[in-house]
């Protein structure tokens, strides 16, 4: 990857005081994403995923978090900009929707209104345009009807068309970055599908990156070019989709693909699970956070892994285990039930 | 919306008619009180006894009795106070309106626009020192009894300190009508508009507070942020509006209540001759036509803004309108 990337996060720190002590929910992330990529990050509730891309834009307001490193989009830091600065990107450069589209439109205002609202906060169009550019962008995600649509008020549309006038708002600017909280998890299957091929299809049409939240392997299998796993905070394993799923290169990445329920093999007796729950975010454990849980976990592990990229083929991870041994053990973690049937 | 107005105004109509059936049993049909003595107010001869019986139809059936009663009171508005040589009660309530309105309006003003910004304020200063502070000072606005307040405020701007430039622009107790000099009506009702309101600025500055802070946290303000709107823009018009709801509906209920004479204890304290003064001063006297009319007239306002605050609320959330 030669061409500067559109943003760069580096080494971000975001913690938070509370009475129990500081909360380390952020621990030095560092990703990078380059135009029109589509990166997944994937973890547990907890994990520090949405935490971190909130603090990319600025949106984590509690006055007790602190912040450390840099987040740098188009060539400037974005955690140094001041507040007039950090509202011309957000909505118009870095766009975000969230997880719950029941709550995350305001119901006393139409949804062509809350559009136009954006749409005028950065750009010096007159209402008719924006109404009409309103109207347009409900076409494109897909709602019936735009031109009647667009009068109706949050509460008048089911979830998956809620979710979709959060996307046509979200793009209303052409951004060129879309974060996407979690987007489906709130809703039923089918329409989590809807919505993943309607990310898509934007993304092909005007060349988005988007940034994908997650705790579904399923979703990121559907739509990411490359994936960051997080856990307790730090980013684990990093790499192309294929160098995923199919070269994982640590034990948590192993366990989460082991426990993904498989109709092509034979039924094990018992779904795999992680064994044991994650750490609390306020006595992280010293070393590789994993390492209580890890079915490896050696003398090594008591010192903390950096993200490394061991073998020079821009796939990323954070464990002690030379390469030979992650691919000795790769398979019989992730698929215990084949070692049972040939003994 | 249309017919939902329509129909909330045919209701007001017919909760209306259910009062005055209400008030008019309380007042003639309470067992053992004899009507024409109860209204005749303190002892009275037994020539005005039957003079009550005669014009209010009392030995008629009950239905006529209410029919004789209505009339009176609504169209040909001649019920007349017997304890109070025959003043036409009426008219008198219609004449003391003015300065009820006068008070009551200009103290809503004070306290709509005065409560929104310590509403505002508190909660954006939450977490400081001004905060609390700010509350300390609403509670003491909310606990110290209007009549208290009223008196202390006399004490000081008519007496002992009148004679300085603070007060000496105070005029003597009482109401200015406008139309008869605006600038006395105005000096007047400073005082009183202030003294009303407090009460009413710590409660509403307090309730919009909260509403506020708990508004905060919805994600549609993360979503109105996320979009990239100025913090002014995001408390204005998405976290205000949606507090405003439940502000606007508390508001038309205790607005009505004054209206209809709650201000009682500020026009007394203030020798306002309001609606409120009327009543007090029919309940020292036992003058029951006087009471009888001033609680229809009441009940009507509170109805009538009752059914407004309901328009208005479907108005405010869309999400209650039917559809």
């Amino acid at each position: 990857m030669t061409a500067e990337p559109l943003l760069e996060v580096r080494d971000l720190k975001v913690s938070f005081r509370t009475e129990d002590g500081i909360v380390r929910a952020v621990d030095g992330v560092s990703l990078s994403l380059a135009p029109g990529e589509t990166l997944g990050i994937v973890g547990e509730s907890g994990s520090g995923k949405s935490v971190t891309m909130m603090s990319v834009m600025r949106l984590i307001i509690d006055p007790n978090a602190r912040f450390e490193g840099e987040v740098r989009y188009k060539g400037r830091d974005l955690m140094k900009l001041g507040q007039d600065q950090i509202r011309a990107v957000r909505g118009a450069g870095i766009a975000m929707i969230f997880q719950d589209p029941m709550t995350s439109l305001n119901p006393v205002y139409r949804v062509g209104w809350q559009i136009e609202e954006q749409i005028r906060a950065h750009e010096q169009i007159s209402r008719q345009a924006a109404h009409a550019r309103a109207i347009e962008l409900l076409a494109a995600v897909g709602i019936p009807r735009p031109a009647e649509r667009v009068n109706d008020y949050p509460h008048q549309f089911s979830g998956g068309m809620r979710q979709r006038v959060m996307i046509a708002m979200a793009v209303s600017c052409s951004p060129d970055i879309l974060i996407a909280d979690e987007p489906t998890t709130a809703l039923d299957v089918t329409i989590q599908a809807q919505i993943l091929n309607l990310i898509k299809k934007l993304r092909d049409d005007f060349g988005t990156a988007v940034v994908l939240i997650t705790h579904d392997m399923g979703v990121v299998a559907d739509i990411a070019d490359r994936i960051a796993v997080m856990y307790a905070g730090r980013i684990i394993e990093q790499g192309s989709r294929r160098d995923v799923f199919y070269d994982a290169r640590h034990p948590y990445t192993w366990g989460l693909l082991g426990s993904i329920a498989r109709l092509d093999r034979p039924k094990p007796r018992r779904l795999t699970a992680i064994p044991g729950l994650p750490p609390s975010l306020l006595r992280l454990p010293p070393g590789c956070a994993f390492g209580p849980r890890c079915p490896h976990r050696f003398g090594l592990c008591d010192e903390r892994p950096d993200l490394l990229d061991k073998a020079g083929d821009g796939h990323l991870d954070a464990c002690h285990l030379d390469l030979r041994q992650k691919e000795d053990l790769r398979e019989t973690t992730i698929h215990p039930e084949l070692i049972e049937e040939a003994t | 919306m249309l017919t939902f107005i329509i129909r909330r105004l045919l209701w007001t109509v017919l909760v209306m008619f259910v009062i005055t059936v209400i008030v008019f049993i309380i007042f003639f049909k309470t067992p053992g009180v004899d009507p024409a003595r109860a209204l005749a107010g303190r002892s009275p001869n037994p020539q005005t006894l039957a003079e009550i019986r005669s014009q209010l139809g009392l030995n008629r059936p009950f239905p006529i009795q209410y029919g004789i009663m209505m009339k009176k009171i609504f169209i040909t508005r001649d019920l007349v106070s017997y304890s109070n040589q025959g003043v036409k009660v009426v008219p008198e309530i219609a004449a003391a309106a003015p300065a009820t309105l006068s008070l009551v309006f200009g103290a809503a003003v004070l306290w709509v626009v005065l409560a929104i910004a310590v509403g505002i304020a508190a909660a954006l200063l939450r977490g400081t020192v001004f905060d609390p502070l700010l509350m300390v000072v609403a509670l003491v606005g909310v606990s110290a009894p209007v009549f208290w307040v009223g008196q202390i405020a006399n004490m000081i701007s008519q007496g002992t300190l009148h004679g300085t430039f603070l007060f000496s622009w105070v005029p003597p107790l009482g109401y200015t009508p406008f139309t008869q000099d605006p600038a006395l009506w105005f000096k007047g009702l400073v005082i009183p508009w202030i003294t009303l309101s407090l009460l009413y600025i710590g409660f509403y500055g307090r309730v919009l507070r909260a509403n506020l802070i708990e508004t905060q946290n919805e994600d549609y303000i993360r979503t109105a942020r996320a979009k990239g709107l100025t913090e002014r823009r995001v408390m204005a018009r998405h976290n205000l509006r949606t507090s405003m709801i439940t502000f606007v509906s508390l508001f038309g209920l205790d607005f009505a209540a004054l209206v209809a004479g709650g201000a009682l204890l500020t026009e007394v304290v203030f020798s306002i001759h309001g609606v409120g003064y009327l009543t007090w001063q029919a309940l020292e006297n036992l003058d029951l036509p006087t009471i009888m009319a001033t609680t229809v007239y009441g009940a009507f306002f509170i109805v009538l803004v009752n059914a407004l605050v309901d328009i208005g609320y479907a108005w405010l959330d869309p999400r209650i309108r039917p559809t």
